[in-house]
């Protein structure tokens, strides 16, 4: 029986000093979240609680969901030394290796993901403001939201679904590799040249996706080298004899809400389907890693993919496959798992897309990135004379991922949206309703004195007079607005408020 | 739950959320149409970006990432 996609996404920003001759990237990212936390210091209401310090002490990023750490491998190491900020909408910004990373809260589907990612952007872009207020102009700090400097580096933005314990792994890796091959046709950011080793930079002018060409696995517990397909981490930050947490590395940041919406949404649907043994079919590649950047390298959506029985697929044939169990899975109850109305808008949507995909790509020039990106610097190149190759052509590309109000790109041209402004800015301070993350939230704006760290599932409280009180959300579920706002409006202090739940515990 | 065949009919219906409408007004047009709106962009998005292409360009290297 599927469990309620419970999801977010961590993202990984690009960070440049462009005035600096020597960059110092954990600086500038540390100097982004300090600037942004220690709002908590100047005033009540800003959404930070700058003296609550995260808590590692449930972080086991070594622990390999196929029960064993293959030799050679190198699992990541927890960094506790670099700045760490909760935020009172229930997210995590912080220093991760030399980038800032912004972690949204749990959320109870895709659409809200969403929502809490662009309230992300603009937690960042706030950051900027506030830190560049503070440097010098030649010191001027600048995030971008991609996924690849052209230089062979790359960065992540990670998905995070929860998944019941019960569902074999195997299944798991079956289904999602085959999803997570083709699904790149609109999840794509869309990239100049080509970064995977072994291969002639510029033999392709353009690509679907920023990410594609540092997959080197199937399935692995790296992240930063020989990345997987698969990533095996196992850490469900809740009941691990419940549930687990795909860890999903594969995919492209994205600037279009319509791309993220339908990146995190097909896949919710997907799992669901996993854990309900509902996808009859298997997909399987002959090799996968091949595969993966087989379907990155065609613009022309026609690329014929080998699968493991020597038969052939495209990736929008595969996507049509994956699309059909989907819609029907969603028809008769799936719903109830992925989001309700959103799972009906993720399918329709999914649908109109792929239609799109196969009779005209261009007509959707502003709901998938990937297409408005190679639109727009074509007909800047083709305007000024330019190669695809061309330094100014590549700053156009690059500042396709600006966030900046006065220079976001993607808002000149016009990316369709799917969440209100309004509600964008309501998301920076205020957490999901249905997840443990509004527990997290509301504890953080009442009480930010009394925490003295927090983390994904539970909040540590100094009580005067007793030890420190560790409070456990083992359950994503748990700690909604619907079951706790009575309680956290009816207690004057976390003293009451633990000695109620004590009580209840009874 | 058995798998079913997938028809058009069962595809739910658009519903009244405005914060999810889409609009397709996009869908038909031509290509020269296409190109003179880009036209008109490209203005804009001259005077947004930065300044000394080729060494911004070079400079930006970002390593350490997952």
């Amino acid at each position: 029986m599927a469990i309620p996609k419970i999801c977010g996404i961590e993202t990984e920003y690009a960070v440049i000093q462009p005035k600096l001759d020597e960059q110092n990237p954990i600086h500038a990212s540390s100097v982004l979240v300090n600037a942004y936390a220690k709002q908590g210091e100047l005033s009540e209401k800003n959404g930070v609680a700058y003296s609550v310090e995260w808590d590692f002490n449930d972080e086991t990023p070594d622990n390999d969901a196929r029960g064993f750490t293959p030799i050679g491998s190198l699992p990541p190491l927890v960094e506790t030394h670099l700045v760490n900020a909760v935020l009172e909408n229930g997210a995590r910004f912080y220093v991760d290796h030399a980038h800032p990373e912004i972690s949204t809260p749990e959320c109870i589907n895709a659409l809200q993901a969403v929502k809490f990612d662009r309230s992300g952007e603009q937690i960042l872009q706030k950051a900027m403001t506030l830190a560049n207020e503070m440097l010098s102009p030649e010191e001027e700090i600048i995030v971008y939201k991609d996924n690849s400097d052209g230089k062979g580096n790359s960065y992540g933005c990670h998905e995070n679904y929860l998944v019941d314990r019960t569902t074999p792994f195997g299944e798991i890796i079956c289904h999602a590799t085959a999803h997570f091959i083709t699904r790149q046709i609109f999840t794509g950011s869309g990239k100049i040249g080509v970064e995977a080793t072994g291969i002639d930079p510029n033999s392709i002018q353009y690509q679907l996706t920023q990410r594609a060409d540092f997959f080197e696995e199937e399935v692995g517990l790296e992240t930063t080298l020989k990345r997987p397909i698969i990533n095996t981490r196992d850490e469900p930050h809740a009941d691990a004899t419940k549930y687990r947490r795909l860890h999903v590395i594969c995919g492209d940041a994205n600037m279009s809400e319509t791309a993220t919406f339908l990146k995190v949404g097909s896949t919710s649907i997907l799992l669901a389907m996993i854990e309900d043994n509902y996808m009859t079919k298997r997909i399987i590649f002959d090799n996968p890693v091949r595969s993966m950047r087989e379907v990155s390298h065609d613009t022309t959506l026609k690329k014929q993919l080998l699968l493991g029985d020597r038969s052939n697929i495209t990736a929008l044939e595969a996507q049509w496959e994956i699309f059909k169990f989907a819609s029907t899975y969603v028809d008769k109850g799936g719903a109830e798992f992925t989001g309700g109305y959103v799972a009906e808008k993720i399918i329709s949507t999914w649908e109109r897309v792929l239609t799109g995909l196969e009779k005209n790509p261009e007509t959707l020039r502003s709901e998938i990135d990937w297409i408005a990106k190679k639109l727009l610097i074509e007909s800047y190149a083709e305007r000024h004379n330019l190669s695809m190759f061309d330094p100014k052509v590549r700053l156009l590309a690059l500042q396709y991922h600006d966030i900046r109000q006065d220079k976001r790109i993607s808002e000149i041209i016009g990316l369709k949206k799917l969440i209100a402004e309004s509600e964008i800015i309501e998301g920076i301070e205020n957490p999901p309703e249905e997840t443990r993350a509004y527990f997290r939230g509301v504890c953080l704006q009442k009480w930010p004195e009394s925490i003295v760290s927090a983390n994904w599932d539970s909040l540590v409280f100094r009580i005067e007079g007793e030890h420190l009180r560790r409070i456990p959300i083992p359950d994503p579920s748990e700690g909604s607005s619907q079951k706790v706002r009575t309680l956290l409006n009816r207690v004057n202090s976390p003293a009451e408020l633990i000695a109620e739940i004590e009580l209840t515990n009874k | 739950m058995a798998e079913q065949e997938y028809s058009k009919e069962q595809i739910p219906s658009e519903d009244s959320n405005p914060s999810l409408d889409h609009e397709e007004s996009n869908q038909g047009q031509t290509n020269s149409e296409l190109a003179s709106e880009l036209d008109g962009l490209l203005d804009e998005i001259d005077s947004v970006l930065e300044t000394n292409a080729e060494e911004f360009v070079k400079s930006y290297v970002q390593k350490g990432g997952q």
